[in-house]
This record gives C-alpha cells, structure tokens and sequence, in this order.
C-alpha cells in the first residue's frame, strides 16, 4: 500500500473523530432546558431518518438495478466481478469502513448531546415519587397526596423518582417521548416538560404478569394555578384521612 | 421401520445428523408459527377475542420467542446448515467427534420435546424467552422448563460449537487454505466463536434463576442483597452475541448462493473475512447494554456501549459491501434460491437501518419496547435469517434428497412469503413509534391502531399459509419432486457439488479425497 494511500485513510478516519471531539464539551454543559426533551427528540429523529432512508435508497436501488442487469444471457456465461490488487482490497474496506464509521461518531455526538439533556433534571423540577406495583400505578406528591392518576401544571419540569413493589415495570409516556424501566431495590428517574395542557397516556412496557397490557393510566397536564388549587384540596384531604384513599382501588 | 428408526436415531453421519436438526427445527418453525397466527389473531380487534384469559397470550408468546430462537433459528442455522455443509464444503468425510455430534441432536430433541410439553402441563411457563427476574421467580408458570430447555439446547450448542472449530481448523481438505473456504463456513466458524465463548454465561444465568425460585438463593432479590439487573446483564451478554449466532450462519448461506447462482468471485472476500466476520466477533461482546438503555443503568455506560453498538455498522457494512458488491457484473441466473437470496438483501436494508436508531441511547427511550422493535428484530433477524435459510434449502435440496423442490407451488409461496411479511410488519413500525407496546395481548388505550393491527394479521395469516405450504412443497418434492441428472444442477464450483453426489452418500466423495491446487477456491468460475 502507498504512502499516499495510507496518509488519505488516516484522514478518513479522522473526519470522524471532530463529531466526538464537539459532544465532550457539551456534555459538561449545565442544562438550562431550553430545549424541552420532546422537542429535541423529535428532531434527532427526523435527522435520523433522512440519514437512514438515503442510505436504504441508495443500497436498495443498486440491489435492484444490479439484480436486473447482470442476469445471465446463457446458461455458460460467468461472471466478472473485479479481482482485486493488494491496494484496492485495502482501499475498498478501509473507505467504506471510514464513511460508515465517521457516520457513526456523528450520531454518537448527535444522540450524546440530546442524552445530557433527559439526565439533567433542571433545578426547579416538581418532584414526584412512583411506585409501581401489579398492577398500578401510585404517584406519592408528599403531604399525603397519593393517586394513581399522574396531574402535573403546565410549564413546570417534573421529575419522577420511581421504585416498585414485586417485579420489573416500566414508565412510559408516548407523548413526553420517555420511558425508564421501574424496579424493585433501585430507584431510577425521568423528567419531562408539560407544554400544553391536555392528557396523554401512560403505560407499562415491561412483561409484569397476566393484566400487564392493562397497566396504564392518563398524565394529564393543568394550568398551574389550577394545578396548586387541586394539590392544596387533596393535601387538605389527607390530613382529614390518616390513610391513603387510593390505596385500595 | 425398526431398523429405519434406529439408524437414524444412532446415526453419526453429519448429514443425518444435520436432517435430524432440521426436521426438529421446521417442528418447532410450525408450532412457533402457529403461536404467532393465534396472537396476531387475538391482536386483530380491542379487547380480549380468542384467548379465554391474558394469560393464554402470555403463554404462546413466551413459546413463540423462545421456540423461534433457541429451537428453529439457531439449530437450523448452526444445527441443521452446519453440520450438513461444513464437512463437505471443506472436504471433509465427516465431523472431528461424530459421537459427540450425534449427542448433540439428541440434546436438542430432547430440549424441543421440553418446549413442547409448555403445552400439556398445567402451570405453562409465561416469562417470556427473556426469563427477566423477579417476575420469573415469582410467577405461578413453570419457569424450570423454561430453565431446562435453555439448558438442554444450551450445552448442545457448546458441544457443536467445540466440534465444528476443531473439525474446520484441522479437517479441511489437503491444499485448502484459509483464504479458500466457503463464505459460509468462514460466516459460521465466527458464531461458533460466539457460541462456544456466550452460552455458558446463558446457562449461569438462568440456573441462578433456578435456584432462586426453587432453592431459596437470593441473586436476583433485592430484599435479601441481590440485585434485579444482573440478569438482564448476563442474559444480553448472551443473547446479542446470540444475534450474530443466527445473522452470521445466514449471511454466509446468502453469501454462497448467490455466488453460484451469479457464478461471480465473492467481492472482497478477505474484507468480508477478516473485516466483516471478525469485526463482528470482536464487537459482539461490549454492546449488550443497548438491551439495557431504559433498565436504569449507568449514563456512562449506556453512552459507552452507544458508542460501540453503532459501530457494529463499521463490519455490518463490510459484509454489506462485500455481498452487494457480489452482484457486481454477475451472471445472475434465478432460482428458488436466488429469490429467496434477493429479498434478504431487501430484508437486511429495512431490518439494519431501522436498528440504527436502537442502538442510540436517547431515541431508545422513546421506542424500546414498542411495536417498532418488534418489527426491526423481526425483519433482520426472524425474517431475514429464515428467508435465508429458505434459500439454502431450496439451494441444497438436491444435495440432501437427489431431488429438486423447486417449481410453481415454491414460486407462489416465495411470492406470498415476501408480500406477506411486509404487509404484517410495516404497520407494526408505525403504531410501535406511536406508542404502540409490544407483549400486549390487548390496546384498550390506542384504539385508533386496530385497522393497522388487522392489516398485520391480513399479512400474517398470507405469510401462514406461505410457509405452511412451502413445508409441504419441501415433504412432496423430497419424496416425489424432479430428481437431479448430475451432482451439480447448479453448476457450482465448491466442493459439496464438484465432488460430491446428489444425495451426498456416506463418506461424502465417491472418488478419493479432494485435493487442492493453490490457485482453488469454491468461487473460481472467470479464473
């Protein structure tokens, strides 16, 4: 193999590396959720799927076009595909493999950076605990406030510290882009960002049993106001009941 | 009959002994196949239809994954193409330990006849071919079955895996060189690397299992100090590598079809080799925790293996090359074989690059688990291994019965095959990336997905007969199909057609031993 060859390799590889280099700085970045997590989401992967619908294009035709025109003409026709020098074999797997590594180490940036912004909780988050147990869920909101339904204020971060009693669940909200898996000895978190007021569902997307396509349940999102108001009748209702109402349902 | 049975059962001849594993593996196909009808069945309106309870579902699902993994793809694969190609494609008149062959298909039955009984005992195991921890310790199903088979058809795998190394390290023929084997012997030397390395972590992991439920031990009890993630830690450790288990054995057979049936030079063979194959053993071990984005694990790990999942695309992407480059002013002449070799590069397209945005960590945590997933590992595994192993069987046919089993009913079915499979699982990657879960028996709260759940079991039910009467195309053709004039109806250069007749009969060659020239390789068709 040439020198040439070899120094034109390197910088392939190379190329790569800057897509990297750019997401370490900004994964010390303090997260000032001026993205909301969703957003960037849905962003990431519409990026993604041109990046992958050009590369299925691309191979997908030239399957197709070479399926077609390199049909036999006779039954004693052979083929000719290229016998390869040294240089060339090097060249044709170390091109390629440069090109798709240098594609990976750009997704890896891409994908890094969105990643510091869902495990960066931002300071002002709502705090909710989870527990999970089969087959139901039960947010504990503090001062006694325990439901099964999640109700949070718009424009407010919340951050949910969640556990379970018997087995493996998991959270996820399709509409909040999120899910995390909920255990027994651990206790793991999400955060997200209510922006409009409304309900999406929450479900369970971890086998935990027989009504394990049964665990879900609405989030639903309120005006703060209105959610401070909710959160201030139910606390005075706790006090009232030593017991938790929604233990039991 | 007697005597028929009994030469079969005690056989030691690897072609025998690769049938048995494919006659036990199609067993498990149909079973597992049917499991998928009466989900899709049961899927195809809101609320519960033809199961009497969720638990019904939860059972055929769990008997679906695990009987189409551990009892059809990798026996078929490693078990079946193997042990009947392996010897022959390297000139070889039989296996290092024949014995010890003949005890592994024997395992194996024995650990299909163990996923079978899922079905007449009372408390049906129903944690999934997961097996996750702490719901499998504590379930009321039987999950020491579950626990059994993966053993059985564990240590039957060891046992092949040291069998087939030896065998293609020290059996080849007199001049045959590394760099002058068969694609599919190279692509499956690799999983049995894999194998040999992964599956006593699997075996580990769920006898821990069993002892926890059955013993009293406290591994996976956090009460007690254990801890719920080390399962799934060691499981994935096991079952990804088990993905290129299947991927790479299929790789290798489409790799060897369509060079005969293109009669072209494999392109860059030695970066298929030494880049692809290796690449891929070499990786395979540190990107386990991709199954693990949402399980809680550490960030910096879960951005690590990112990392070094993405770059499964670096070897994925030579192999890619090499087989589209293949093509590349072939001489391309279609059979059954050649179809079936056509729409696995179609299947690899939609399969691999739907994987992209699983392995990154942050996407991840919107699909993991969804209906998208179900789709992306039924395309590049389920499907595009089983089409591949349909091309082989259509490709070897001959080889095993003197007759071939091409003809109208083998294009129709291919055709139903491929239609099928798309109309079931395109629907699924849209409502999986709605929010669709997969393992749900049920989606009272997406009722807006039941018309695309019913396109799914439309293709589902096409794709059932497909293969329902592409099995019995392969029985009648066996039996009564157009016999073969010579070895070769092909007109291939490796050595299972060159030297070798239709059927292969014991001891492989007729004629003395192959040898070699240096200038031999099984794809010397321009010279």
């Amino acid at each position: 193999m040439t020198k040439t060859l070899k120094n034109a390799l390197l910088g392939f590889v190379l190329a790569g590396l800057p897509g990297l280099a750019w997401a370490a700085p900004a994964a010390t970045k303090k997260n000032d959720y001026a993205i909301d997590p969703a957003v960037g989401w849905d962003h990431l992967w519409n990026e993604l799927l041109i990046d992958i619908m050009v590369i299925g294009v691309v191979f997908g035709i030239a399957a197709i076009y070479m399926l077609i025109k390199y049909r036999a003409t006779s039954p004693d026709q052979v083929g000719s595909g290229p016998k390869f020098s040294n240089a060339q074999a090097w060249a044709w797997a170390l091109i390629p493999a440069a090109i798709f590594m240098a594609d990976d180490f750009f997704l890896s940036a891409k994908g890094w950076t969105l990643w510091n912004v869902y495990r960066r909780v931002p300071d002002n988050a709502l705090e909710v605990k989870l527990m999970a147990r089969q087959w139901q869920w039960e947010f504990d909101y503090g001062q006694g406030v325990v439901t099964n339904e999640l109700t949070v204020p718009v424009g407010r971060p919340v951050v949910l510290r969640m556990t379970a009693e018997d087995v493996i669940h998991s959270f996820f909200m399709p509409g909040y882009r999120v899910k995390e898996d909920v255990m027994p000895g651990r206790v793991t978190y999400i955060w997200f960002l209510p922006n409009k007021p409304g309900k999406v569902v929450a479900l369970c997307t971890e086998f935990c049993g027989t009504a394990h396509a049964d665990m879900f349940t609405d989030v639903i999102a309120v005006p703060e106001a209105e959610f401070n108001a909710w959160l201030a009748s139910k606390a005075k209702k706790a006090d009232a009941s030593p017991v938790p109402a929604n233990r039991n349902s | 009959m007697g005597a028929l049975l009994k030469e079969w059962v005690f056989t030691t001849d690897h072609k025998r002994v690769g049938i048995l594993y494919l006659i036990g593996s199609i067993a498990a196909f149909l079973v597992a196949g049917l499991m998928a009808m009466l989900m899709r069945l049961e899927q195809s309106t809101v609320g519960l239809n033809i199961a009497t309870s969720p638990d019904d579902y939860n059972v055929w699902l769990y008997f679906h994954g695990a009987a189409m993994i551990l009892g059809f793809l990798i026996p078929g694969l490693t078990g079946f193409f193997a042990n009947f190609l392996i010897p022959l494609q390297i000139g070889a008149r039989d296996v290092a330990f024949p014995r010890l062959n003949s005890f592994s298909v024997w395992l194996f039955w024995a650990g299909i006849v163990v996923a079978l009984l899922t079905f007449v005992i009372p408390d049906k195991p129903d944690v999934m071919w997961t097996g996750y921890p702490p719901y499998s310790v504590k379930t009321l199903g039987n999950t020491a079955f579950y626990v059994f088979t993966v053993h059985l058809i564990g240590f039957s795998s060891i046992l092949a895996s040291i069998n087939f190394i030896v065998t293609i390290i020290y059996m080849r023929a007199p001049g045959m060189g590394w760099n002058q084997m068969n694609m599919f012997v190279w692509c499956t030397f690799g999983a049995f690397i894999i194998q040999l390395v992964f599956v006593p972590v699997l075996a580990a992991a769920v006898t821990m299992l069993l002892f926890d439920k059955y013993l009293g031990t406290n591994f996976f009890n956090p009460a007690q100090g254990g801890d719920v993630l080390l399962y799934q830690n060691l499981f994935w450790f096991y079952s990804h590598p088990a993905v290129y288990v299947i991927f790479l054995p299929a790789v290798g057979i489409l790799f060897d079809v369509i060079a005969a049936m293109g009669k072209n030079r494999v392109f860059n063979y030695k970066a298929a080799v030494y880049g692809g194959v290796f690449g891929i053993v070499l990786i395979t071990g540190e990107v386990w925790v991709h199954h693990l984005y949402v399980a809680g694990m550490p960030d910096w790990l879960r951005i690590g293996q990112m990392v070094t999942t993405l770059l499964i695309s670096v070897p994925v992407g030579l192999l890619v090359i090499s087989l589209w480059g293949s093509l590349y002013r072939a001489a391309i002449t279609f059979n059954t074989a050649m179809m079936y070799a056509a729409a696995c590069l179609f299947l690899l397209l939609v399969g691999g690059l739907t994987g992209i945005p699983l392995a990154m960590t942050v996407l991840t945590v919107n699909l993991s688990e969804t209906a998208f997933v179900h789709a992306h590992f039924h395309f590049v595994m389920a499907l595009f291994a089983a089409f591949a192993m349909f091309a082989g069987v259509y490709f070897w046919f001959p080889k095993m019965t003197g007759r071939l089993a091409d003809g109208p009913l083998a294009t129709i079915t291919f055709w139903m095959n491929l239609i099928g499979v798309n109309i079931t699982f395109w629907p699924l990657f849209i409502i999986g990336f709605r929010g669709m879960p997969r393992r749900y028996y049920d989606y009272a709260m997406f009722p807006e997905f039941q018309p695309y759940h019913q396109v799914a079991t439309v293709g589902a039910l096409i794709t059932g007969t497909a293969m329902a009467l592409m099995v019995i195309n392969w029985i009648w053709a066996a039996a009564k199909g157009k016999k073969a004039e010579n070895g070769n109806p092909w007109r291939a250069k490796s050595l299972e057609w060159t030297h070798a007749d239709c059927p292969a009969g014991p001891g492989n060659f007729p004629g003395p031993d192959p040898k070699l020239d240096a200038d031999w390789t099984p794809y010397n068709y321009a010279k």
